[in-house]
């Protein structure tokens, strides 16, 4: 698939980058956009449902959004509690987000984040009698390398036998439903439970930083951005990894290898789901049940996607989807709209980004950048095509 | 009006003299290029009228106008003297005009019958199709040629032969008048070639008004009852093949301006640098597209390959610069044997490449044209150390080679889809020709370019072989291998038939090597005797 | 050696073989209705991916319908008088429900064949964006609706035939597993028949897989690609919209948020592994759905002695993730995706006129 044509040889000129706000302009214009007509439409849809919830209220949307936004920022415990959320989006978001700079759509991330979680609680409970000194990292080690290895097996069927990552992903988070009820009802069930759980973790919990909610996890998303800036747009890696997914056959003819490029990101995917669950079950949950589940999966999609696969974009789109969520408590209890409108509009986001060429057309306006996420070309047309060479 | 049957393929009488397909002044223009100018071409009912010319000539340009694949700028096309407007192919087919294209409209997973059927299904009922009226139709089409057609079987599996016979097949179903052959020889052994030529004698006995496409001089000479010579986009002649011969022909398609407009001075060849011996590569349907070749490019020296596209050069270049494997033989760079090696392991050793499809295998087109210009070296100091990428060190340096090479652009940061062909090969130029060079690899270098952009590359070109770099030039344009090679190979089909001295190449001689492969005139050249 | 090692292990496997072979009769109903989803599923994945388009977004369509289908059913129960026919146990509010859910997923394949055809949209991301939009507005949606508690309209029954039928040695329980089920379990066995049957005899069969193969080819004879593509895309829609109303109103389970589990992605799975045809993609279905018949008879009815104790050794988890490792395997393995439709995933530009 080759690039727009090109247009007439441009004026002459000394080199000159575009200024810093052009460049978000351009990039953030079309989410923006987007979240606008979300809310609109989420609007529309509360207005439409309120017969069902305390008569037609044609007001219900401002009273939803208004608690919305209070559940979020209203308070230092709700501040916390929108960043507690955010965390595991913007680790998860950051998962699929990588894949897609290789040109792979990672939909795998729930699996991975089950598996850290899971390796996360089988190191913690070995270690229960430890000091949280060696329990806390060896169990966040542990976590990490089980969304490695579930990221690892995905990557490596794409790249030797060309069997589509998004299939395989998706197969692989249902195994890892099945993986975490199997172990967690059988030989990791607690001692004195009344359902299938496994004990409370007494070393390895992450200790409490502030407020009811904010424990230690909080720091990993804010490391994990600086760092997966870095290394996509400052390192030899990461330009490999980009390569890879604007051109494989150029990124052949340099002397690149666009299957290990592949192992490699599917696995540092997997990495930091699993780091995201991991975070969860030991900062948050502090056990772990048997019917453990989590939506984070296909939340991280739709924040990597809002945040056009860029690490900056990704932390944005997470605090936002990770704000509406912490609101979305105080939005039932005041406005009486379900929760699930939060996933609603969500939704809406991402269906305008998908048909962004209509909204482009409908409002023409222009956005810079040509596709949504330009790497994007490569996953499909790999559904059709053999193994990567 | 002639009338015939839909589906039974019968053609329309013969006796009429008027042409049956006439196209005035067609004129098409594409950005940068003039490709119809002015053309005039008509064909009479039992008649095989030949067109003439070079790649690029604009042959294909007037058949797509012909086929509704494109519309003219100026010009009209008449059938039986009345101004028609072809708007589509399934238009240009419902007025009889068929066309059977070089790169075949064939769906391989589907039988020969379905694939000549398709969209003029025989029906047994609303909803099924009949299957056994359609085998009969086909054989029986099949039987005036004296084919044996097997309707059932998968055009994926047949020879290339074959599925041009079902290609025509297809033509003859649909009440074609007109029938355009595109390069119908170009991938055929002589004993096919044989036959088609059969089959157009007998479909011009019939009636039909056939137009056929080619470079070849002798195949036109044979078959043609008319020729008519395109070059740059003008007719430049129209013969009668009792009246002239393949050195006019190829004076007229070819030309007899010579643009010289780099003088190369003087060469001084040192030590062969590449060594070529037996190579065979396969291409991607795992024929052997490459048989046997053995060359070798000196320190300091030019060495150009001419040959039409589709020869086997692309397959040979793809082999040199380790993105395609070697079936056998071997390749040396100095006394280095590097048959196989990858891409990388050949630019550590210094061998740089400008690949024919730039924009798949040259550029990163939506990268920044600092990053494709590093895209070779990206990981070596100054541009990084260890993981980390020096940005400065990479931003100074694409600087430096904009200015350098002149790539007209307003900011070193943009995407290199941005820029125009000729600066998109700039880059690719400043790329490739810098560092410890050995050997250049130049793949259709100045393909598409702008006039500006094709001189200042082939000056490039003559600098460094003047530094000792030893080059190997692959174009299928003849001006360009001239004017530049120090010695000329010609492929043909896979061999090198010939290797000549650049200063006493003769330009007509040439030209008769790449259309046929054999020295001289005469109707069967040497070399299709022993392909097999 | 290895011969006193080997026998009580063929031992084992032949009893193995032979408790399958004996449960198989008991359990093939069950394996028939597990499998009945798949296939409509897989039907629909037919359908798109034989014109050359994908479709991952089959789950949500199933999704959809499987809402729709409870929901208006239940609402029809409560306003339209109670019809009621022998045969299957039709009923008015039911057949409502199942226009309306076939109807609903034919709408979201109208948007997704938008999507992927006219505005050319990475189909991939078509397909997921539908899948996420399914799960977040039928969880609003049940949610606000469940509060209210309304009525189930009941679900279709099953065929019933006279006894003696069941009674014949083989067939028998070929006609229990297959036949004596509701009407849209049978709907999918004919609808498998026939258009296995279209695909390769008819007309409308030929141009699809030259659509799907070579866009270009088929256009060049006069077929218009694209409305071929939409009409497949928005008839495949009801196939889903079949797969999701038997799962609530054939299958008789009240709607629950995601409760598809993914067999829109092994319906997926199935087409590829019987290679786009029909009949394979059904035969595919049963396979995946073998390990549920096989993780219920281990846990009601396992084997006698050492292999009984082996298999219920192993967590029944593992077998309710043997579909989906079969899946994966498959999809590694055995079939490769050189078999596709050539075209498929490759947005298609007609000719264009200008210059």
């Amino acid at each position: 698939m080759t690039g727009p044509a090109a247009p007439a040889a441009p004026a002459e000129g000394a080199p000159r980058r575009r200024s810093l706000v052009e460049r978000v302009r351009a990039v953030a214009l079309l989410p923006a956009i987007a979240i606008g007509l979300a809310l609109v439409i989420g609007g529309i849809v509360i207005i439409l449902s309120s017969p069902l919830i305390r008569g037609f209220d044609l007001a219900l949307p401002l009273v939803a959004y208004r608690a919305l936004a209070e559940g979020a920022f209203g308070s230092v415990n709700a501040v916390v509690n929108t960043l507690v959320n955010a965390t595991p989006l913007v680790l998860a978001g950051l998962a699929v987000g990588i894949g897609f700079k290789a040109g792979l759509f990672n939909i795998g991330a729930q699996g991975q984040f089950l598996l850290g979680a899971l390796s996360a609680t089988v190191a913690a409970i070995a270690l229960n009698d430890a000091s949280p000194w060696v329990a806390i990292p060896l169990s966040l080690l542990a976590g990490m390398a089980g969304g490695l290895a579930w990221g690892f097996i995905p990557g490596f069927l794409k790249a030797f036998t060309g069997a589509h990552e998004v299939v395989t992903t998706i197969m692989l988070n249902f195994v890892a439903i099945h993986l975490v009820a199997g172990v967690i009802s059988g030989p990791l069930r607690g001692a004195e439970v009344t359902f299938a759980r496994t004990d409370d973790f007494a070393a390895a919990g992450l200790p409490l930083l502030i407020g009811r909610n904010g424990h230690l996890g909080l720091l990993f998303a804010l490391v994990a951005v600086p760092l997966a800036w870095w290394i996509i747009y400052r390192s030899t890696v990461g330009f490999e990894i980009r390569t890879v997914g604007a051109n494989p056959d150029a990124a052949r003819y340099a002397g690149m290898h666009p299957r290990w490029i592949t192992i490699l990101t599917m696995s540092a995917c997997g990495l930091l789901a699993g780091l995201a669950g991991a975070g969860e079950i030991l900062g948050e949950v502090g056990y772990m049940p048997a019917s453990y589940g989590t939506t984070v999966g296909f939340d991280a999609i739709a924040v990597a996607l809002l945040g056009r696969a860029h690490p900056i974009g990704i932390l944005f789109a997470g605090l936002l989807f990770g704000a509406m969520q912490a609101g979305a408590g105080l939005m039932q209890v005041q406005a009486g709209v379900p929760a699930q409108m939060v996933g609603l509009l969500q939704a809406i986001i991402l269906f305008f980004l998908a048909a962004e060429l209509i909204v482009r057309q409908v409002l023409r306006v222009r956005t810079g950048d040509g596709e949504l996420v330009p790497e994007l070309q490569t996953v499909s047309q790999s559904y059709g095509d053999q193994a990567s060479r | 009006m002639i009338e015939s049957e839909s589906g039974t393929g019968t053609a329309p009488t013969a006796g009429r003299r008027a042409p049956v397909l006439e196209m005035r002044g067609i004129t098409k223009r594409y950005p940068g290029v003039l490709a119809n100018d002015g053309i005039d071409l008509d064909v009479r009912a039992g008649e095989i009228h030949a067109l003439l010319g070079e790649n690029g000539a604009g042959k294909s340009t007037l058949m797509n106008i012909l086929y509704g694949l494109a519309v003219p700028d100026s010009g009209e096309i008449l059938l039986d003297g009345k101004p028609v407007e072809i708007s589509g192919p399934h238009e240009a087919i419902s007025r009889g005009i068929s066309m059977v294209h070089q790169h075949f409209m064939l769906v391989p997973v589907l039988s020969i019958a379905e694939n000549i059927l398709l969209g003029e299904e025989p029906m047994a009922n609303p909803i099924l199709m009949d299957r056994a009226a359609s085998h009969r139709r086909i054989r029986e089409l099949g039987e005036r040629f004296g084919w044996e057609v097997d309707p059932e079987q998968r055009v994926g599996s047949l020879s290339v032969g074959w599925q041009q016979r079902v290609e025509i097949l297809k033509a003859l179903y649909r009440n074609a008048r007109v029938l355009v052959l595109d390069e119908p020889t170009a991938v055929l052994t002589p004993q096919e070639t044989k036959e088609i030529f059969d089959v157009l004698r007998a479909l011009r006995a019939e009636g039909y008004a056939v137009i056929f496409i080619s470079h070849k001089l002798y195949e036109v000479l044979e078959v043609a009852d008319r020729i008519t010579v395109i070059r740059r986009g003008k007719v430049v002649g129209s013969r009668i093949p009792a009246e002239t011969d393949e050195e006019d022909l190829a004076e007229l398609m070819v030309g007899r301006e010579v643009q010289l407009t780099v003088d190369r001075g003087e060469s001084h060849p040192g030590e062969p640098m590449l060594v070529v011996e037996t190579l065979r590569v396969r291409d991607d349907r795992g024929h052997e597209a490459v048989h046997d070749v053995g060359f070798e490019v000196r320190a300091g020296e030019v060495f150009g390959i001419a040959g039409v596209a589709g020869n086997g050069q692309g397959e040979l270049v793809e082999a040199l610069v380790g993105l395609r494997s070697v079936a056998g033989g071997t390749v040396r760079l100095g006394e280095r044997n590097v048959t196989g090696h990858s891409p990388r392991d050949l630019h550590r050793a210094g061998v740089g490449f400008v690949p024919g499809d730039r924009q798949r295998f040259g550029l990163v087109l939506a990268f920044p044209i600092t990053d494709n210009l590093v895209l070779n070296d990206y990981y070596l100091p100054p541009y990084a150390t260890g993981l980390r990428r020096n940005e400065e060190a990479i931003l100074a340096y694409a600087e430096q080679a904009i200015a350098e090479y002149d790539i007209r652009t307003p900011s070193a940061t943009i995407p290199a889809a941005n820029l125009s062909g000729g600066n998109q090969q700039k880059c690719i130029v400043a790329r490739e020709f810098e560092g410890d060079l050995k050997l250049l690899v130049l793949d259709q270098p100045t393909r598409g370019l702008d006039v500006g952009s094709i001189e200042f590359i082939h000056r490039q070109a003559v600098a460094r072989r003047d530094t000792g770099v030893a080059i190997l030039l692959v174009s299928a344009e003849l001006d360009e291998v001239l004017e530049l090679s120090d010695r000329i190979g010609v492929m043909y089909r896979g061999r090198l038939v010939a290797v000549l001295d650049g200063r006493s190449a003769d330009r007509e001689e040439v030209g008769l090597l790449m259309a046929t492969g054999g020295r001289g005139g005469g109707v069967q050249p040497q070399t299709m005797a022993d392909d097999a | 050696m290895d011969a006193i090692y080997g026998i009580p292990i063929l031992g084992l496997v032949i009893q193995f073989v032979v408790y399958l072979v004996e449960a198989f009769p008991v359990l093939a109903p069950t394996i028939v209705a597990a499998a009945t989803p798949i296939a409509l599923g897989a039907l629909c994945g037919f359908m798109n991916e034989r014109s050359g388009v994908v479709n991952i977004g089959i789950e949500g369509m199933m999704l959809t319908a499987a809402f729709v289908a409870w929901w208006t059913a239940s609402v029809a129960a409560q306003l339209v008088p109670d019809l009621r026919l022998a045969v299957f146990g039709i009923t008015l509010p039911l057949l409502i429900g199942l226009t309306a859910a076939i109807v609903a997923a034919m709408l979201v394949s109208a948007v997704h064949a938008w999507l992927s055809i006219s505005v050319r949209a990475d189909q991939i991301i078509s397909g997921t964006i539908i899948n996420i939009f399914a799960v977040a507005i039928t969880g609003y949606l049940n949610l606000l609706i469940s509060q209210q508690s309304p009525p189930s309209a009941g679900s279709f029954q099953a065929l019933r035939l006279p006894s003696a039928i069941e009674d014949i040695p083989v067939v028998g329980w070929l006609v229990d597993a297959f036949i004596t089920v509701g009407p849209i379990g049978l709907s999918m066995l004919i609808s498998v028949i026939v258009l296995q049957v279209l695909l390769f005899r008819s007309r409308w069969g030929l141009r699809t897989r030259a659509v799907g193969e070579h866009p270009k080819a088929a256009e060049t004879v006069g077929i218009d690609v694209i409305r071929l593509r939409y009409r497949n895309v928005i008839l495949g829609g009801a196939f889903a919209g079949l797969a999701g109303a038997y799962l609530t109103i054939e299958f008789g389970s009240a709607f629950q948020g995601e409760m598809t589990a993914g067999r829109g992605f092994i319906a997926l799975a199935a087409l590829i592994f019987g290679r786009w045809t029909p009949i394979g993609a059904l035969g595919a279905a049963l396979l995946f759905t073998t390990s549920i018949g096989l993780e219920r008879s281990i846990r009601f009815a396992p084997p006698e002695g050492q292999l009984g104790e082996l298999l219920t050794a192993v967590p029944l988890q593992f077998y309710s993730a043997l579909p989906y490792l079969i899946t994966i395997i498959v999809l590694a393995g055995v079939v490769g995706r050189s078999l596709a439709p050539a075209a498929v995933g490759k947005p298609y530009e007609r000719e264009s006129k200008a210059a």
